[in-house]
Parts: C-alpha cells; sequence; structure tokens
C-alpha cells in the first residue's frame, strides 16, 4: 500500500500528541438499556481513530455522544480541553459523515458543500472558492452545479466529505461511511480516507463493524462489547495478542481448542493440549478468557500454523492429523485438519482450519489424506 | 412483447370501462352541456339555440362579476394561508412529536370531524358565532361584554373560521406526510454543520416539505373558491361568491346561458391557478428521486 511507508512515522507522531477526545467514565442508557457501561476512552490528536464492535455494542451510540445527538446520564466529555456539557451539536468543534450520508436532496453539489457556510465572513466568491477547493480534494472538481440527487453512493461519500471537512473540524467523526459501497469501491475508499486523514492532519473517528476495514484503516482501534472498550490497541497488536477471546473471535478468525493448565513457569505458562501436547506458552501471549468460557483456551489464527508437504523440511514442532474439509478461495485454500489425540480431551473432535496460501507448484490437498502441521508455541495465544 | 403490452393495455382499459363510462356521463357531458349553454341567447324561460358571445362579454364587463369573483378568489387565497399555516405545526406535531406507534390513531381523529356532515358542521359554527351564539352569551355570562358582538357572523372572517375548519384534515395530510418522507439524518446534518434547530427548520425541514404544502393549498383552494354553503349560511347571503352567483342566474333569474358563461369563466380561472400549483409542486419535486 502506497501509505505503509508514512504509517509508521505517523503513528510516531500521533502518539506523542496532545488529547482531542477525553471520555471519562461514560454512561448512558435509553430506559432500562444500558447502553454505555463507563466508557474510559482518549483519543489524541491526529489520529485515526476507530471504534469497532458487533452491532449493538454501543460503538453509534459513543460516536453520536460525542457530535452531541445524544445526552450522557453520568461522565465527561473533553474535546480538545473543552467540556462539552450543556454544548449543542451545532456548537461542537466536531463534524459527523453520516452512514446514510444525509445529502439534502433539494440543494446542489456545491450548495451542500457550502452549507456550514452560512455564517461564516468570507465573501460570497471566497466561499465559492472554497467549496471548489473542498470538492477537488475529494476528487469531485467541476461537480458543483450538478443535483445531489444524481449522485452515485460513492460520490454522495465524497460530498459528505467535503461538506464536513470544508468546516476545518477539529474532530471528523465517520459513522460507518463504507458500509453501503460494493466491495471494491469501498477498498479504494478506505485507500483514500487514509490519505485524506494524513493530508488534512484532522483527527478521524470511525465506527465500523468491518474488522477488516478498522485493521488497514486505523492507527488505534477500540473494540467494543455490550457498551464497554474491551480492547484498545494498535491493529497489529489486537490482532496478534488479542487480550480476551472475544475479541480474538471477532478480529479475524481464530481456532480455539481447550487446554489444561500446568503451571507458571519462569517465561510463560506451561499447559497441555490436545493434539499439541505439552506447551509452553511465552508470557506474551498469555490473555484472558471471558465470564462464560468453559475453562482456559489455547488459541491461534489460521495462518500462523501451516501445512507440510511430503518432502519438505519441517520448522518448529510437527503434529499429524487427517483433513476433514478442504475450502478453495483460489489465492488461499483453507484446511479444516483433525488433529490426532485432539478428542483426548472429553472425546470430542475439534478440527482445526489452516490457511496455506496456494502458490504455484503446491497441490490442494483432498479430503481425507494424513497431514502434518507445523506450529511453534508461540503462535499460540493462551486464554486463561 | 408488444402484444403482451397490448393485451394488458387492453385489459386495464376494461377494467376502469365501468368508472370511465360513469364519470363521461355524470362529469363530461354535464361539463359540455354547461359550455354548450354559455354559447347559446336566453330566452325568458327557455334557452334560443342561436350562438352568441354575449353572455361571456356581460360576464366579463360587469363590475358586479368582477367584484364577486375578486372576492371569491380573495376569501379562497385567505382560507388557503389560514388553513396551511395552522396545519403545518399539526402535521409537524404528528411527524415528529407523536411516537410511531400511536400515529395511526392521530390521523383516525384527525378525521374525527368527517364523521358528520359538512352542511351540519357549517350549521354548528353558525351556532357557535351567531348573536346569541356560544362565544357571544358565554363572554355575557363572564362579564366582559354587554352587548353581544356582531362581527363574529355573517361576514368573511367568519366563512374563514369555519372554511379552514372544514377543510384542515385535508392540509394536515398531504404536509404530514411530506414531513414523514424526510430521512432525519439531514435535520441531524443540519445541525452537525452548525445550524440552531430554527434555522435548520427554515432551511432543511420546510424546503423539504413543500411538496406537501403546495398540494395542501391547492387541496383547500380550489373547492374553497366554489364553495356555495357557507357563503350562503354563514356569510347570511349578503357577502356572494361565485357559486352563489352562479346559482342565482341559474334557478332565480333562470337565465341558463349567463350562470354557464359565469360557470365556465370561473372554471378557467381555478384552471389557471391550478396549473400555477402544479408547476410549483412540478419545481419541488424534482429534487427527489
Amino acid at each position: 500500500m502506497t501509505t505503509s511507508s508514512s504509517t509508521a512515522a505517523h503513528r510516531a507522531r500521533t502518539a506523542a500528541a496532545r488529547p482531542m477526545i477525553e471520555c471519562r467514565a461514560i454512561q448512558k442508557h435509553y430506559g432500562d438499556y444500558h447502553a454505555l457501561r463507563g466508557i474510559d476512552l482518549t483519543i489524541r490528536a491526529g489520529e485515526f481513530f476507530s471504534l469497532l464492535g458487533p452491532s449493538g455494542c454501543g460503538k453509534t451510540t459513543l460516536l453520536r455522544t460525542i457530535a452531541g445527538f445524544e445526552d450522557i446520564q453520568s461522565g465527561v466529555i473533553l474535546i480538545d480541553g473543552q467540556d462539552m456539557e450543556g454544548v449543542p451539536a451545532n456548537s461542537r468543534p466536531t463534524n459527523m459523515v453520516f452512514q446514510s450520508y444525509a445529502i439534502f436532496p433539494h440543494l446542489t453539489v456545491a450548495e451542500n458543500v457550502g452549507f456550514g457556510l452560512r455564517r461564516d465572513p468570507r465573501s460570497k466568491a471566497e466561499k465559492a472558492a472554497a467549496v471548489e477547493e473542498a470538492l477537488e480534494m475529494v476528487g469531485l472538481k467541476g461537480y458543483g452545479k450538478r443535483a445531489s440527487h444524481a449522485l452515485s453512493g460513492g460520490q454522495r461519500q465524497r460530498v459528505a466529505l467535503a461538506r464536513a471537512l470544508i468546516l476545518k473540524p477539529k474532530v471528523l467523526l465517520l459513522d460507518e461511511p463504507l458500509s453501503a459501497l460494493d466491495r471494491k469501491m469501498r477498498e479504494q475508499m478506505q485507500v483514500e480516507l487514509i490519505k485524506l486523514q494524513r493530508q488534512v492532519g484532522i483527527t478521524f473517528v470511525l465506527v465500523t463493524h468491518d474488522q477488516e476495514e478498522a485493521l488497514v484503516m486505523s492507527d488505534r482501534i477500540a473494540v467494543m462489547f455490550d457498551g464497554q472498550i474491551a480492547q484498545l490497541d494498535g491493529p497489529e497488536a489486537l490482532y496478534a495478542r488479542p487480550t480476551s477471546r472475544r475479541v480474538a473471535n471477532f478480529i479475524g478468525v481464530m481456532n480455539f481448542l481447550p487446554a489444561h493448565v500446568l503451571g507458571d513457569t519462569p517465561n510463560g505458562v506451561e499447559v497441555e493440549v490436545p493434539g499439541f501436547g505439552r506447551v509452553e506458552i511465552p508470557s506474551a501471549n498469555v490473555s484472558h478468557s471471558d465470564p462464560g468460557d468453559a475453562g482456559p483456551q489455547v488459541g491461534f489464527r489460521p495462518e500462523a500454523v501451516s501445512m507440510v508437504g511430503a518432502g519438505q523440511v519441517a520448522q518448529g514442532r510437527i503434529t499429524e492429523g487427517v483433513i476433514d474439509e478442504v475450502v478453495y478461495y483460489g489465492d488461499m485454500t483453507y484446511y479444516d485438519v483433525r488433529l490426532d489425540g485432539s478428542a483426548s480431551f472429553d472425546g470430542k473432535a475439534r478440527p482445526v482450519r489452516i490457511a496455506m496460501r496456494n502458490v504455484f507448484g503446491r497441490e490442494v490437498q483432498d479430503v481425507g489424506t494424513r497431514a502434518k502441521v507445523s506450529w511453534s508455541p508461540g503462535s499460540l495465544v493462551l486464554f486463561r | 412483447m408488444a402484444s403482451g403490452n397490448r393485451s394488458q393495455s387492453a385489459q386495464g382499459l376494461t377494467l376502469i370501462a365501468p368508472p370511465l363510462g360513469y364519470a363521461l356521463l355524470v362529469m363530461a357531458a354535464p361539463l359540455l352541456t354547461i359550455l354548450a349553454y354559455s354559447f347559446l341567447k336566453d330566452g325568458y324561460l327557455t334557452v334560443i339555440r342561436e350562438f352568441t358571445l354575449d353572455n361571456y362579454r356581460a360576464v366579463w364587463t360587469d363590475p358586479i362579476v368582477r367584484t364577486v369573483m375578486l372576492r371569491s378568489l380573495g376569501v379562497a387565497a385567505l382560507v388557503t394561508l389560514v388553513t396551511v399555516v395552522l396545519a403545518f405545526p399539526v402535521a409537524y406535531f404528528l411527524s415528529f412529536v407523536v411516537s410511531p406507534s400511536k400515529k395511526s390513531m392521530w390521523l383516525f381523529l384527525i378525521t374525527i370531524p368527517f364523521w358528520t356532515s359538512y352542511l351540519i358542521r357549517v350549521f354548528l359554527w353558525k351556532v357557535i358565532l351567531g348573536y346569541n351564539g356560544v362565544v357571544n352569551s358565554g363572554l355575557k355570562t363572564l362579564g366582559i361584554i354587554e352587548q353581544p358582538l356582531s362581527f363574529l357572523l355573517y361576514n368573511i372572517n367568519s366563512m374563514v373560521i369555519t372554511l379552514a375548519h372544514a377543510y384542515a384534515p385535508f392540509a394536515i395530510l398531504p404536509i404530514f406526510i411530506a414531513l414523514e418522507k424526510i430521512d432525519r439524518s439531514l435535520l441531524e446534518a443540519g445541525r452537525d454543520l452548525g445550524e440552531s434547530r430554527a434555522m435548520t427548520f427554515w432551511r432543511v425541514t420546510l424546503p423539504l416539505a413543500m411538496p406537501g404544502v403546495v398540494a395542501a393549498s391547492l387541496i383547500v383552494f380550489i373547492p374553497t373558491i366554489g364553495d356555495y354553503v357557507t357563503p350562503a349560511l354563514i356569510g347570511g347571503g349578503k357577502i356572494p361568491m361565485i357559486a352563489n352567483l352562479i346559482q342565482s342566474q341559474m334557478l332565480d333569474l333562470d337565465n341558463r346561458p349567463l350562470g354557464s358563461a359565469l360557470a365556465v369563466t370561473a372554471m378557467l380561472i381555478v384552471a389557471v391557478f391550478s396549473l400555477i400549483f402544479v408547476a410549483m409542486n412540478r419545481r419541488f419535486l424534482k429534487v427527489r428521486q
């Protein structure tokens, strides 16, 4: 990706930046429904921050409380150090890109983009120039006179972005902005949004239920469940070291196997995992289980282990098994493998999913053949 | 494909044939008769079958006709204004304040006035506004006035009150529907872009509700121009509108050709106004998909 070279520098810069949004102990009820249960969150200036979670987790509610569309029962929201209590939505230094884009159907593209400039003291010509500049920034130069109802989904999205960014807010809030677009358009917009954010330097807060989208775009991600933040981390850390089973399960695919904890060692925890035997899990890979989990579990990503073909030299430890299912995706093949001895825990067979990239010359294995699975203790995560 | 379309349109025609025949019989035929009468000569108690434009000449030059026509237009415009201005807040309340589960009940309540006939409702306004009516006797009992107020009945104000009340539901419903169609996130967007609630209403809600407002105006304006009962009863017959003039020509004076010319003229004027409204609505409707 073209932006990757500057990403590390950008993240290092924003990591030391001043806090832009501070949420302290926010509680929100809708009648009996407890939508936000004590949110503590700091979003730093210039960050591309994502609120990620399943529907109903409170991520949109949190975004709307920051925007000022929802009242909170208790807690404090500071934006750039200013307490937002009693500040109405129209006076907050935030602007929003709505899920439906909320493009005014009775106005042209230029009138939409210039909607928020009514009280701007600049002259008419200067405002028109600002509108044209904003349209150019989102790739809609020359679209100003068009009727807004004649735009495609992607164009509406760009108008919504231009309309918000022209006001130079301190924070841009994006409520599932890409969910209405088709896959190709969505991937294109993801890259464009990152570029745009780097260009304008405004703090972006994105709400999404799409973990891939969050991983691609964000500097940091807050994963939310049931009105609480379960984990707040950078994309790599979130994917590689989820701090709870729920987060691991929500982000990407993860195999889970029951485990017996044998005891702590100087470098980690020794566990017995059916199929894998005795393993010493490094302490960096030890996470929490969630309420309702039946005992400790070991998890690993489908791509964290691999299958060793005949004649290949295996690296790390080897476990054998039988291929139960093969799912071919073109670039990838997913194998469900029943590891030998994996039923020893309670007699239940637990096939694990293994993802293999289809490189030239490697045959796709068939169901029923025996497979050698190569893995290392560092690719396992323990949830205890 | 073409044959399929033809058979489909034939089917459609068959389907609407009975109401179409009925409409032709009871609407087009009398209209054509009136149109024909308006070009014929009047003989006392008969119509002489001889072409003439005298009736139109008489109608368009008569100062009384002009006065009454202008009064009809004025009263209709006033009624439309009062009705729409009063209906808008009601429709807004229904759409924005009433919870979705209670909306149908509220709509049902709004139709209650239709349960009694128009004539009875007009009579009731007479009872309310009359010399010894509810308002006057109430004020007298409270000691606020000594003599009954005479400006309540038999004037244009009372006609406007009566007609505005009678046509209120017709104005509320189209405005309500237009308001219901407004995506609520547009209003949040207005606030988000820095506008107060009042300015958001002015810049977003009102323009998007205009198709409903125009439709409501049309629905109220057209029938009130030709209203006959209210000027006769509430106006006390002293301030006739165009319908009363047509009635007196047709029945009292038995000058059917002149009455017909009056009717055709009134119809043309209403048609012109309707076309203006329709053109306005088309402009507002263009913004919707």
